[in-house]
């Protein structure tokens, strides 16, 4: 395989450039596309297909038209139900995260000897936060004897309640979890915050402007970008959240942290139901579609691309320019 | 004006340091409490290092349960996580440089489909997959764990490399061509040596992926010798299972060890990676 693929990616200099160009590149991405179509596009069609059947793996696939649409929207009260909790929990947990990611990240950017110190401690609990142990750990950490507890009647606030078996205050504690788990955003708005040149501080600083405008008038735009990816990125991502949910709470208490994908789990591969099922996961895609519909749409007033940057500058001094006059 | 700077600076890292102290205190807390006697965690949960030290935990908690060791899980999850992380940054390279470097029919159609099935809720292809699976004879395996990333299935990782080598200058690969290359050689010789820093981000990111991987684990290994850590300790937990909470917490330990390691041995390049491969929206 190995001699045989090294002579294909050779010979291709006797041919024509652009058939050259075809086979090479379908000689290099060929086994992904095998792959994508067997496992991903197939799937994709089939998803939407068994949502219009009824199938419980025992008996074929039976097509029941609209049915599973219709029962999920007028009869399944935990539909709803679950469909308001993760709409809650995407609407609190993900502005939270992006917010202490950015801090987090305008920290870590600094030139201070403590970086390092910081970077690790930092670092350390929002990237190990996807995994298992720490979902574990969350619940004994608001358990009725937990830290969290125990720190409240440190700070002199006696509190005996188990915040994660409590139905008010269960889904907080998801939250709280997820948004402790800022580490892949936070990693991206570094490694943005690294590429705005050091330049465009000098300059603001020589015209007298303040860290807070520096903020807003510098960072914040140029950042606008990598903040408009990790905003779609996370938002689909809060859409799907599953473990955290099933490890800690297993959707309890009386349903209250039943999250979509969480009931969806539940649905196709407790009770069978994987046509209804699969109906649920294509309302998830168009709900998600719609968010990151109106996020793109909206997107022209707030993102700020760099070809803009020079015009955009010059706005803004004729502006400030504008209101001192 | 140089003293209140001062305070403002000393005000600003004490309260960036006690932030610090919330985010990294529950992680100590598992830590100590993994070392203190059983019965005495949540009796002293509020007091961080423990009186009397132990191993207890550690011993009961590396005998498993239901007749397997933990040892087997960690096994079972180097076995799944190294695979398959080899096998997406392998195939994650090759897809990236077919995408970076060739001007082929269809290319922009496929890269864009590449890119929304990033975006596609995995709950859509969940269902089809198991039953596909299931049918191939997969399910109960570490197949669909393993194989279906040695193809490149994750676009983040083909949209990281090829971005990536979009950024290496094509005078390499045309100097290269001159002397004789072939494509595979480019690639292998020019191309590959000088992704690294790439590779690096990607290997960490997919080994904690994959490490931390829970829900296919749930969907398609059903036998407990074949648990990855992951599952189990997720069973481990459960109300019923064991009430041994400092051997829990002492394999949870266990379990964070290998991120961690991979961590702090890679962090910086963790950021390096992500802002040379002009990451962005």
């Amino acid at each position: 395989m190995g001699n045989r693929s090294s002579n294909t990616a050779g010979n291709g200099r006797g041919l024509s450039k652009n058939a050259r160009n075809n086979l090479l590149g379908y000689f290099f991405i060929g086994p992904w596309l095998i792959m994508f179509l067997a496992f991903t596009v197939v799937p994709f069609f089939a998803s939407l297909v068994l949502s219009f059947c009824d199938y419980n793996m025992l008996s074929a696939p039976t097509f029941v038209g609209w049915d599973n649409y219709v029962k999920l929207f007028t009869e399944d009260r935990l539909f709803t139900k679950s469909l308001l909790i993760t709409l809650k929990f995407v609407f609190i947990s993900i502005p939270l995260r992006l917010i202490f990611a950015l801090i987090v990240a305008m920290i870590l950017n600094r030139d201070s000897k403590m970086v390092p110190i910081y970077r690790v401690v930092y670092y350390l609990p929002s990237i190990l936060g996807g995994s298992v142990a720490v979902s574990v750990l969350w619940r004994y950490v608001f358990a009725k004897e937990g830290v969290f507890n125990q720190f409240l009647n440190l700070i002199g606030i006696p509190c005996n309640i188990s915040w994660i078996s409590n139905k008010d205050t269960a889904l907080w504690c998801i939250i709280l979890l997820f948004i402790w788990q800022f580490g892949s955003p936070m990693l991206i708005f570094l490694a943005g915050l690294k590429q705005i040149p050091k330049t465009y501080y000098e300059a603001a600083s020589i015209d007298g402007a303040g860290k807070v405008v520096t903020f807003f008038r510098i960072t914040l735009p140029l950042l606008s970008p990598i903040f408009f990816f990790n905003l779609v990125m996370q938002m689909i991502g809060g859409f799907m959240v599953f473990s955290q949910a099933m490890i800690i709470t297993d959707g309890g208490p009386l349903n209250n942290t039943m999250v979509y994908a969480l009931y969806l789990y539940k649905q196709a591969f407790g009770y069978y139901k994987m046509g209804y099922g699969c109906a649920m996961a294509w309302i998830l895609m168009i709900i998600i579609g719609f968010f990151t519909l109106l996020v793109f749409k909206s997107s022209s007033a707030w993102v700020f691309y760099e070809n803009q940057i020079s015009e955009g500058n010059g706005k803004k001094k004729r502006k400030r320019g504008g209101k001192k006059a | 004006m140089k003293k209140r700077n001062k305070t403002g600076f000393v005000i600003k890292n004490i309260f960036i340091f006690a932030f610090a102290i919330v985010m990294i205190y529950p992680l100590l807390w598992m830590l100590f409490s993994s070392f203190k006697p059983t019965n005495t965690i949540f009796a002293t949960a509020g007091q961080l290092i423990p009186t009397t030290w132990t191993t207890e935990n550690y011993i009961n908690g590396w005998k498993g349960f239901g007749g397997v060791g933990f040892g087997t899980f960690i096994t079972n999850s180097l076995i799944i996580a190294l695979s398959a992380t080899l096998g997406t940054i392998v195939s994650s390279a090759l897809v990236g440089y077919g995408f970076a470097r060739f001007e082929f029919k269809g290319k922009r159609i496929l890269f864009t489909a590449m890119l929304l099935s990033m975006m596609l809720p995995a709950q859509v292809l969940m269902i089809p997959q198991y039953l596909w699976y299931k049918q191939l004879g997969w399910v109960n395996s570490y197949i669909p764990l393993i194989v279906p990333y040695c193809f490149a299935i994750q676009g983040f990782f083909v949209y990281l490399f090829s971005n990536f080598i979009g950024g290496i200058p094509k005078d390499l690969d045309e100097a290269a061509k001159i002397d004789g290359c072939s494509y595979w050689q480019i690639f292998v010789r020019i191309i590959l040596p000088l992704m690294v820093p790439a590779l690096v981000t990607g290997t960490i990111f997919s080994f904690m992926w994959r490490w931390d991987d829970f829900l296919s684990a749930l969907m398609y290994v059903n036998k407990s010798a074949m648990y990855p850590v992951s599952l189990a300790l997720k069973l481990f937990s459960d109300p019923g299972t064991s009430s041994d909470y400092g051997a829990m917490f002492a394999m949870a330990c266990v379990s964070l060890i290998p991120s961690v390691v991979l961590f702090l041995t890679f962090q910086r390049y963790l950021v390096e990676g992500i802002s040379t491969s002009g990451l962005k929206g």
